[in-house]
């Protein structure tokens, strides 16, 4: 288990870094409440950002993103509004992006980056 | 991000072309059917899925919709798999679209990756020629009867993968596994029996030929024995051929009804019907929601009805429909 949270972790800050550098504001990470974890909240410009990482070291049980499931999708949404609550600040737009991360026995990250699921 | 390529529907003997479109879109992984599918063409997002394992393609992992139009039409069955797995991986870049954007794609596929057999191949190749399709792809166990049909290119396949890599993809590769034929049709064709075995019954002889001279119906009444049914089996000897029409229409019920031997061709005489005077009114008349079931009456069609002990059936004729009646009487 300890593995694969490390792997989590991993994803997470590759993640949070290519976000960044592509000039996105990194509000939150990791932010937990009642309903659940957020992995990342961000900034893209004018819209709220929630974005969940999914990261697999194989692809044996199935691609990262099939993991997020519908129900999965509801929870974000749930946990939106959770983190909106908690917030003093408004947003124009608010968003759920995923973003699936394949790490290889060898080689690079592969990256893939879904907006707008919820 | 969008392929296209074309397919057929039936409805009862009409075949309808219908375009087939698929679209890819960069959400969670997903595969949707719009264009009014019945519970039967919905189940053919799994076998598609699975037959592009089995061809060795990874399978989009996009948010994949695809369109059956015109939507206003409801569409049945199994016969669009092989076009919904076409227009996919088109949508997808795995092959190439402009080859198979004008090609109509008729087959079902197995979750193995192969091309199984369909019923009702002849009418639906011939509404797709005369709808102007000048390139077909059958599964390989309806190639003889899609033949059958003039003026159009038919192509038949075995499997997936082996379509997959003639449209250009690297990755496919076609089943190691025999390719699926349709059953055998059981029992050969009855060969159909001689007017001039008949010796005597002047009379009837000459009643037969005028009904069958002028196309008209015929009773014949008398006690057993006296040779009704022997002579009832002899009308179609000395009917004339059906045109091409007529046979294009009587071999399409055939067809449909699962009991054409392509290895005959196209049904050039007059068929012959005798249902048993206890047989359902379904089995004469044909029924079938969707995907139709031809009856005695249809299978007759261009040839001989010939109702045995006709005051039997008759009620329950009755019963189905009373614009029935002037025809068993």
């Amino acid at each position: 288990m300890a593995a694969n949270v490390a792997v989590g972790r991993y994803g997470e800050e590759l993640v949070a870094r290519r976000l960044s550098a592509q000039g996105w504001r990194i509000l939150a990470r990791n932010w937990r409440c009642a309903e659940g974890e957020i992995d990342l909240v961000c900034a893209d410009g004018p819209t709220l950002v929630v974005v969940e990482v999914k990261t697999r070291r194989s692809i044996s049980a199935g691609l990262p993103q099939e993991a997020v499931t519908a129900a999965k999708v509801v929870r974000l949404r749930r946990l939106t509004s959770a983190w909106l609550a908690a917030q003093e600040a408004r947003w124009s737009a608010v968003r759920i992006d995923v973003v699936a991360v394949t790490l290889p026995r060898s080689g690079p990250a592969v990256v893939e980056h879904l907006r707008s699921v919820g | 991000m969008i392929g296209r390529t074309r397919s057929v529907v039936l409805m009862g003997l009409a075949g309808h072309l219908i375009e087939v479109e698929a679209h890819l879109a960069s959400s969670l992984p997903a595969f949707t059917i719009v264009g009014l599918p019945d519970a039967a063409l919905g189940e053919a997002r799994d076998r598609v899925r699975a037959a592009a394992a089995s061809s060795g393609l990874r399978w989009p992992a996009r948010r994949v919709t695809v369109n059956l139009t015109p939507a206003s039409l409801p569409k049945s069955g199994s016969v669009t798999d092989l076009a919904i797995a076409v227009a996919a991986l088109a949508a997808a870049g795995e092959i190439d679209d402009a080859r198979i954007a004008e090609t109509v794609h008729l087959g079902e596929l197995g979750l193995d990756g192969r091309v199984r057999p369909l019923v009702g191949t002849l009418p639906m190749v011939a509404a797709a020629a005369a709808s102007g399709a000048r390139e077909i792809v059958v599964p390989i166990g309806n190639l003889d009867e899609a033949r059958l049909v003039d003026d159009v290119r038919v192509r038949g396949v075995a499997s997936l993968g082996e379509l997959l890599r003639d449209y250009g993809s690297t990755d496919a590769s076609p089943s190691s596994l025999p390719a699926v034929l349709p059953h055998a049709i059981n029992g050969a064709r009855a060969v159909v029996p001689d007017l001039s075995d008949v010796q005597g019954q002047a009379d009837a002889r000459w009643a037969l030929e005028v009904a069958a001279a002028g196309g008209h119906h015929l009773l014949m009444t008398g006690p057993p024995g006296t040779g009704k049914t022997m002579l009832a089996e002899r009308l179609p000897g000395i009917l004339p051929d059906l045109s091409p029409q007529e046979a294009i229409a009587a071999t399409s019920v055939h067809s449909l009804a699962g009991t054409l031997d392509p290895q005959d061709g196209l049904l050039r005489r007059p068929p012959f019907e005798a249902p048993h005077h206890s047989a359902s009114a379904a089995a004469i008349v044909g029924g079938g929601a969707m995907l139709a079931r031809p009856g005695a009456i249809s299978r007759a069609h261009g040839g001989v009805l010939f109702l045995d002990e006709s005051p039997i059936p008759k009620y329950t004729l009755l019963s189905v429909g009373s614009q029935l009646v002037p025809t068993v009487l």
